[in-house]
């Protein structure tokens, strides 16, 4: 295991590099839009001192490396700054939005697994029948059709005409919500004992994570196929089919197996990019998320809020692509055993 | 020596197959017709293209299920007619059919170790065997191909196997069910002229003990010649001679065999090539000598 522990470190100082450089641009790129920050902040009524003051406080007048200086130690201390817009630390700010994405994003992303691996290995499978004609339609429609379209496609159907599931929001009105252990809604719940809230914020949950999910579901379904389809005109299927070996062992073993191996790698990065994706949802499902907010700070300028939005993303970014890495090592046993000899 | 008397083990009677779209379809096969007795050696030879595998293919039942593959014909094999294709064919030859290929590290799953995969082929000849009996019949089975550690090779993948390693391993999981008739695709093409005579006489020892019939395939006539009892020679989808090995070497009555044959490369005639004076590199000799680990004389 140590050299999966080696390869772990590696990514991770790896990560460091790629989260500083983030840093430096985001900081730049937020400085340089156009707009004054405090004046947007205190709004056209302020008087042309209050905004100096304002800018005086926030160091908005010394020069780009001073400020960046100043930001690398408040974020060592664990300090993020203050939001122009809610007025509080941005820690706050983000302590209290980033559960509910993670939550939608962690379940879009069980979705896009358990629904978008299964259609693929029956397309593969069932090659050119029933099926696989389905299969197709469905991850192509996933695929092509914006978040956001299914958000309200499903909003409208599932929601609206059949009133299967609530149209918005975390919660039901008539839940109150748990006492904030986690932030996480469902832990919450599930710690407060209260059975129905969890149930409730499930339901609340579905139909945004399924919007969310439908286009990575679509891309994994498509990869799946098209990586089986692959490894099925490899001979040793072939040998696995000469020995009659059952259907579903054959499609499991011999061929989804080996077809996980890219195909694991790419389902990372569409479920890192649901972190980006995952505004357009929040904003249709009244979602009180961390995207909404860092869209919503990047609208009014909120200097400190962009920097720290940005960075916990990238890191989540970065994080869901160690694990991804990992896993690939973990069943790939030629790079496994390669690392160790390395 | 085969007992010509006996029921043939595999008999195809005028097979015939085309891809493609009903009214478009192509025939590759025009009415192929051989059979194989009982512990009987026969070998099937003919040039790239000239329907060699597919008869194979369809001989295994690999190619009956997929769509634009049009069958006629019978392929006779332990009382079933495999031409039609369907489950019960799949489960049938299982165990009663065994198939080793050209290149035996690519006909191995990458993704997990010999043991699992001898497992699955032990498996499909006894549904109900127990992991602790399949691994103890694996090793043995490994031991009989003289695989020197048995144990370790089952941990192995195949990619940490030399391909004759691999070769090995493959003969032993195709004789594991002890079945019927072996089928060799060309077994050890892709490896290089020295591991491939090995396996060659290992496939003959394996086959002669277990009293299994074996179709070869192949395009290299003097492979054919050292291990088949009868030859058919295939040219462009039609059987164009059959015979004794010893008949068709001698005798060949049709042109192209008589051409296959003309193609072998003969060590007589023109002597052997003339070699360099001089190795070019003595640091690093390409032939060295068996044991001693000298350039031989030849080269010195």
């Amino acid at each position: 295991m140590s050299n999966i522990l080696r390869s772990f470190l590696y990514r991770l100082g790896a990560a460091l590099i790629v989260m500083i450089g983030i840093s430096m641009l985001i900081f730049a790129i937020a400085r340089v839009m156009p707009g004054d920050p405090a004046r947007i902040a205190l709004g056209p009524n302020a008087t042309a001192e209050q905004v100096a003051a304002l800018r005086l406080e926030r160091h908005l007048d010394a020069p780009l490396p001073v400020q960046y200086w100043e930001f690398v130690k408040s974020v060592a201390t664990g300090d993020l700054g203050k939001s122009l817009y809610t007025n509080r630390p941005v820690t706050t700010d983000i302590a209290q939005f980033l559960p509910a994405t993670l939550e939608l994003v962690f379940v879009s992303g069980i979705l896009m697994i358990l629904i978008g691996l299964p259609i693929g290995i029956l397309s593969a499978h069932y090659r050119g029948r029933f099926p696989d004609h389905v299969g197709r339609l469905i991850s192509l429609l996933g695929v092509c059709t914006p978040a956001f379209v299914w958000g309200v496609i499903l909003q409208l159907v599932l929601g609206y005409f059949w009133g299967w599931f609530p149209i918005e929001g975390q919660l039901s009105q008539s839940v109150t919500a748990p006492p904030a252990v986690t932030g996480f809604m469902l832990i919450d719940m599930a710690l407060a004992g209260n059975g129905a809230g969890f149930l409730d914020a499930l339901h609340h949950l579905i139909l945004p994570a399924l919007a969310l999910a439908m286009s990575g579901l679509g891309q994994t379904a498509r990869l799946t196929r098209s990586n089986m389809n692959e490894v099925y005109e490899r001979p040793y299927v072939e040998m696995a089919r000469a020995y009659g070996f059952p259907g579903r062992r054959i499609a499991m073993r011999y061929g989804f197996r080996p077809a996980l191996i890219p195909t694991l790698t790419i389902l990372g990065l569409e479920f890192a990019a649901m972190l980006g994706n995952a505004f357009l949802v929040e904003k249709v499902f009244g979602w009180p998320g961390l995207s909404r907010y860092g869209v919503e700070v990047i609208l009014r300028k909120d200097l400190d809020a962009i920097v720290g939005t940005v960075l916990v993303i990238a890191a989540a970014f970065l994080i869901v692509n160690i694990i991804v890495d990992i896993l690939v090592n973990i069943i790939n046993p030629r790079i496994r055993l390669a690392a160790g000899r390395a | 020596m085969p007992d010509n008397t006996q029921k043939p083990v595999l008999a195809i009677r005028d097979l015939r197959v085309a891809f493609g779209d009903r009214r478009h379809a192509t025939e590759v096969l025009h009415g192929i017709s051989m059979h194989i007795r009982a512990g009987e050696k026969v070998a099937l030879v003919g040039e790239s293209g000239s329907g060699k595998s597919v008869t194979v293919r369809l001989a295994m039942g690999l190619l009956q299920d997929q769509k634009r593959t049009h069958v006629a014909g019978h392929i006779w094999f332990d009382g079933i007619d495999a031409a039609k294709g369907g489950p019960e064919v799949a489960r049938r030859r299982g165990n009663r059919v065994a198939m080793i290929f050209q290149d035996p590290t690519s006909a191995l799953n990458p993704t997990f170790k010999i043991r699992g995969q001898f497992r699955d082929v032990l498996r499909s000849g006894d549904r109900s065997i127990s992991k602790a009996d399949a691994d103890r019949r694996a090793e043995a089975a490994l031991a009989e191909v003289s695989i020197p550690d048995p144990k370790r090779a089952l941990d192995s993948y195949a990619f940490q196997l030399s391909g004759g390693m691999n070769q090995r391993v493959m003969i032993a999981m195709a004789l594991a069910n002890r079945p019927q008739l072996l089928i060799a695709d060309e077994p050890g093409t892709a490896l290089d002229v020295t591991v491939q005579a090995q396996t060659l006489k290992l496939m003959h020892e394996m086959t002669e003990r277990t009293g299994t019939s074996v179709l070869l395939i192949s395009h290299n006539l003097g492979v054919v010649r050292e291990f088949a009892d009868r030859v058919y020679v295939i040219y462009r989808g039609r059987i164009v001679e059959h015979g004794t090995t010893a008949q068709l070497f001698h005798d060949p009555r049709h042109p192209y065999t008589r051409a296959l044959l003309a193609a072998i490369p003969k060590i007589s005639g023109g002597g052997l090539p003339d070699l360099p004076e001089r190795s070019p590199d003595f640091e690093n000799p390409l032939i060295v000598h068996e044991g001693c680990g000298e350039p031989t004389e030849a080269f010195a």
